[in-house]
């Protein structure tokens, strides 16, 4: 039987899912393929837009205001402001109440696990009480066997860069015996089951948790943790947290692995699931087929399922796999490529030119992608339309540096978007 | 004199710290001096072949003898610190089967014991060796890490009285009335351990003797006192692989020749090399043809190479040493012995004498050497003990096994630190506190790291070569700032996040070498957790620029 769908998108990331969900409110019969975990599972889970410039002039406390000034070519130049709206209008309809910060168009502080603030545009309610232009001083707890978030060492350096409160930092041995190692999972496990199920602790695992914490606050108006408050009950794990501290509760992002970035996903595949969207992941599409008079369309990708290659047929086709981390953009000495369809992807021939020598140096390693056009359309070296119906979307894109502008799951949600609608609208 | 004669050591490679050990040992007042972290020069920069002589058995026998006799002797007082991993020569069809017998000869006439193995016994204990690969000679050779091996000697030297200082160059010598009388040193942040944000300090050590084993710069050692010592410097380069393709040191069998050995080391293989004079030891090109070479040409042995995944590549510089008039046009034909520069005998001046040249395989042989002429000076008769004492964490096998199951530390993780630490295992180890595993890749725990903070400060290099944490597949990605997070409260945020800036740095140096397939995306991946996820790129806690954080979002009105 031949797979055959009015849009199919590639790749299951931040990107693919708002493809393919703003392709299917087209009407359009949406099947979404993708190979592995998206890159969200090791991301913060924080929605950045835009915190700095590509000229590294920041925090930007507007967004939206420095997109005119983006040069050509920028993920967002090719889209639009409108289309930056609109993705995250879609963002905001598809997290409802597990995200906030779209009452303002303003950017947001938040406190990273080293004790830097980085500025972002929608956060994870769960980290709302922390942000750091919030004056209520903060107590920030670390546990002893969870490395990566010292809260003494993270509130010093808060301390340090002048935010407007006072932050205390508490390391606390989390209330249930644990092996010398254990996963950040293990951590959240915990708190979702409430109950450590051994002898060592009887009872509530988050009251356990309060009470040792209850003896370190000295007045502060919230405490936060690092993000492992729970799994599949954050909310019911941070209510329980407050009402036995009596204070405001919040995660410090943490990853990889992120807890709130499962959870986002988690979320958005729900939500995909509601829209009517087809779901298939762990085979990779690996080729395409075009029916031989037209070069240009593309009739059919083929997926790898144990070895047999299998056509997926669609009149549109989304590429959405990721940069250089989703596997969307490959390397070797040589060069570097688009694996599925060879688009074009810009880069110098000598290797040695794709990096800096300063560690956080201007990486053109960092932007590569393909470049579209202004739908979205991968281009070729001459600038042409590499297929009439296929489009890029999120970190396979060229020409944005997300880490430096801290401007990843912006221009995910903006050119998913776009490119959503776009093939939908052409079905 | 009357009291005990003090000794200047200048330099902190395996030379240095084998010379502070012996004498130290022997009853000498002994100082040691290195201007960057311990192995900050060569030793740290090495291929880490223990060599059983096989490679200098047909052109460099009285080299090959003594790598033999000092393998057995390594194996013996540092079995923390070597991996007997065995050797084998390869011989592929187009090599020359002359040349085979010959180091089959070879290696007899100097002990080193042999065994001709077919093609397929050779695949049968290395699989991936090519399958035209015709026939092998297995020989003892050895994998050893020369950070634990240094530091284990620095630490034997101090346990005799020693003091040791790292992070001190030395820029001056101390000449009085023709005598060479101590050296002017510069603490980078005052004498003891390396504290990021100290202020630095001179001092001005004396000594009845000083001993130049600063290796390739020992020629700048040498004109502080306007002495001529000819030392040319010849760089190789060494690339690092993701995991251990091999468990056995595969060298092919051929006279001489780039990109011809791989080795063994924890959980990477490592290949090597080039050798290419340079001008400068600190200074010189690092090239990409280099790290191509290693994968195309050691692909003709391991043809797995050739898609493998490196994870970085790095350079060392050769101290070679030419007696003045020989003239000889190509580094590679510069002998690989060593030489002890008497320079009252050979300059006139008295008070210093250089030691130059050699291989780390006989570091200790080189040291017994030179702490016997040094003795000789000082009218000091002591014998050398050094062959005999085994090195701190090298005493008894047997006993940790069952020492490291108290720790609760999982069997990889226990297994990995009793390597590392031998039978220092159980009091480093030995905590109430939490242990958890701090550098994944290595399996390295947060008891492990204290204890190498206690002894380097805010140096996080330093605890790196001590520990190995940062030195596997992520390069530091995931834990170079965990690692850091160990300093606090001890050093405060400032120097920690200093601290952690110099390591994130010099991780991502030798990783440039290696960045496309995998390991681009793992540096992409690092990149982003450090930028985006921490934003560590823009202005920390040091920038000029305050932020207005009155400006931003501060949450909704009325809270949630
Ligand atoms: C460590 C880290 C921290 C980050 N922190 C933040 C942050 O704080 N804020 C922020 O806004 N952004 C952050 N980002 C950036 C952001 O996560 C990414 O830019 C965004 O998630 C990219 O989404 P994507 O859908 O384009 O790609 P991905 O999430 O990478 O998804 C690509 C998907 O395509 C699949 N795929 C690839 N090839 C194939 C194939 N051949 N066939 C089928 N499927 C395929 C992959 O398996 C994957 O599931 C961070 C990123 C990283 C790495
Ligand atoms: C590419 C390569 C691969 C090699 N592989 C092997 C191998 O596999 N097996 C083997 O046995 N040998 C090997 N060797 C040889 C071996 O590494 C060296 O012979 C040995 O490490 C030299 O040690 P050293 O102490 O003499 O010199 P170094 O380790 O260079 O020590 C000299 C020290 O002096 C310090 N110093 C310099 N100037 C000053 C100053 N002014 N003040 C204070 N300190 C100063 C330097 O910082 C340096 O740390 C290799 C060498 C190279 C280059």
């Amino acid at each position: 039987m031949a797979i055959e769908q009015d849009v199919l998108v590639i790749g299951g990331g931040l990107a693919g899912v708002t493809a393919a969900v703003s392709a299917a409110r087209t009407g359009a019969d949406v099947r979404l393929v993708s190979y592995k975990q998206p890159t969200l599972r090791h991301a913060s889970g924080l929605i950045d837009v835009l915190g700095y410039t590509p000229d590294g002039e920041g925090p930007l406390v507007d967004p939206v205001a420095a997109l005119d000034d983006l040069p050509e070519g920028h993920p967002y130049e090719r889209v639009g402001e409108d289309a930056v709206r609109a993705g995250l209008a879609l963002f905001d309809d598809l997290a409802g109440d597990t995200y906030e910060g779209n009452h303002t168009e303003r950017n947001a502080l938040v406190p990273t696990q080293g004790g830097r603030v980085k500025p972002t545009a929608r956060y994870p309610a769960s980290t709302a009480a922390g942000l750091a232009s919030d004056e209520r001083d903060a107590l920030l707890v670390g546990f002893e066997r969870l490395v990566g978030f010292d809260a003494p060492l993270s509130a010093a350096q808060l301390n340090a860069a002048g935010a407007p409160f006072e932050a205390r930092g508490a390391t606390v041995e989390f209330p249930v015996e644990l092996s010398a190692d254990p996963k950040v999972t293990r951590f959240a496990h915990l708190l979702d089951r409430d109950e450590a199920g051994e002898e060592s602790q009887d009872g509530s695992v988050r009251r356990a948790l309060a009470e040792r914490v209850t003896t370190h606050l000295d007045g502060e108006a919230r405490v936060g943790f690092p993000a492992v408050l729970g799994d599949d009950h954050p909310e019911d794990v941070r209510a329980a947290l407050e009402t036995h501290l009596g204070v405001d509760v919040f995660e410090v992002p943490m990853g990889p692995p992120s807890l709130p970035g499962f959870r986002l996903e988690d979320r958005l595949y729900d939500a995909l699931d509601a829209a009517g969207v087809r779901i298939e992941t762990g085979n990779p599409v690996v080729g395409y087929e075009t029916d031989g008079r037209d070069d240009d369309l593309i009739e059919a990708v083929t997926v790898d399922r144990n070895g047999a290659t299998v056509p997926y047929a669609a009149e549109q086709f989304v590429l959405a796999t990721g940069g250089l981390v989703g596997k969307g953009i490959d390397s070797d000495r040589e060069g570097v490529a688009e694996p599925i369809f060879d688009c074009h992807v810009t880069h110098p021939p000598d290797r040695y030119d794709w990096f800096e020598d300063d560690a956080f140096g201007d990486h053109r390693f960092a932007r590569f992608g393909v470049a579209p056009d202004r739908e979205l359309r991968p281009r070729d070296a001459r600038g042409t339309v590499e297929f009439d119906n296929l489009r890029a979307a999120g970190a396979v894109l060229g020409n944005y540096d997300f880490a430096a502008e801290k401007s990843g799951s912006g221009v995910s949600l903006a050119t998913g978007h776009e490119a959503g609608r776009l093939a939908g609208d052409d079905t | 004199m009357g009291a005990t004669p003090t000794v200047l050591v200048i330099g902190g490679g395996s030379t240095g710290c084998g010379i502070a050990r012996d004498l130290a040992m022997r009853g000498l007042s002994v100082t040691l001096v290195e201007q960057g972290n311990l192995t900050h020069g060569t030793t740290g920069r090495m291929h880490g072949l223990l060599h059983s002589g096989g490679r200098y058995a047909v052109a460099d026998q009285a080299s090959a003898r003594e790598c033999i006799q000092e393998t057995r002797v390594l194996e013996d007082i540092a079995s923390h610190c070597v991996e007997e991993t065995g050797g084998l020569f390869v011989k592929r069809p187009e090599d020359s089967e002359a040349y085979f017998e010959r180091k089959l000869r070879g290696c007899a006439e100097c002990g080193i014991p042999t065994e001709v193995l077919s093609g397929r016994e050779a695949r049968q204990r290395e699989p991936y060796l090519a399958a035209d690969v015709d026939k092998a000679i297995a020989v003892p050779d050895g994998a050893v890490d020369p950070f634990r091996l240094c530091v284990a000697n620095a630490a034997s030297a101090q346990n005799h009285g020693a003091r040791i200082e790292t992070h001190a160059e030395v820029t001056d010598l101390l000449v009085e009335a023709g005598e060479v009388v101590g050296a002017e040193v510069t603490h980078e942040s005052g004498p003891g351990k390396r504290t990021h944000g100290k202020a630095g300090t001179t001092e001005e050590i004396e000594a009845d003797h000083v001993i130049n084993a600063t290796g390739a710069w020992a020629g700048r050692i040498g004109d502080m006192a306007g002495l001529d010592v000819n030392v040319r410097p010849s760089k190789g380069v060494m690339t690092v692989m993701n995991v251990r393709q091999v468990d056995t040191v595969i060298n092919r069998c051929i006279p001489k020749g780039n990109a011809d050995i791989v080795v063994p080391h924890e959980t990477t293989c490592i290949l090597g090399t080039t050798d290419e004079e340079v001008e400068d030891p600190e200074d010189y090109p690092e090239a990409e043809w280099e790290v191509d070479l290693m994968i195309d040409e050691l692909s003709k042995l391991l043809p797995v190479l050739q898609e493998a995944r490196t994870i970085r590549s790095y350079w060392g510089v050769r101290p070679l040493y030419e007696p003045p008039g020989s003239g000889t046009a190509d580094s590679e034909d510069i002998t690989r012995d060593f030489f002890l520069l008497d320079h009252a005998d050979r300059d006139g001046l008295p008070g210093l004498t250089t030691i130059v040249g050699g291989k780390f395989t006989t570091y200790r042989m080189m040291a017994e050497e030179l702490s016997d002429h040094v003795c000789d000076r000082l009218g000091v008769s002591a014998a050398c003990r050094t062959a005999d004492v085994p090195l701190p964490g090298s005493r008894d096998e047997r006993v940790l096994d069952d020492a490291m199951d108290e720790f609760g530390l999982t069997s990889p993780v226990a297994r990995r630190s009793k390597q590392r630490l031998g039978d220092r295992a159980p009091d480093v180890l030995d905590t109430d506190d939490p242990n958890p595993v701090v550098c994944s890749c290595e399996g390295v725990t947060r008891a492990e790291l204290q204890d190498a903070i206690a002894g380097s400060g805010t140096d996080l290099n330093a605890v790196r070569i001590r520990t190995r944490a940062s030195m596997g597949n992520c390069q530091g990605g995931f834990c170079a700032h965990a690692m850091a997070d160990e300093l606090h409260p001890e050093y405060d945020a400032e120097q920690a996040s200093a601290a952690l800036d110099d390591l994130y740095q010099e991780r991502w140096k030798g990783q440039r070498h290696a960045l496309w397939g995998e390991q681009l995306s793992q540096a992409m991946l690092t990149y982003a957790l450090h930028a985006t996820t921490m934003n560590r790129d823009e202005g920390g806690i040091a920038a000029d620029e305050t932020v207005d954080f009155a400006a931003f979002d501060g949450g909704t009105p009325d809270g949630d």
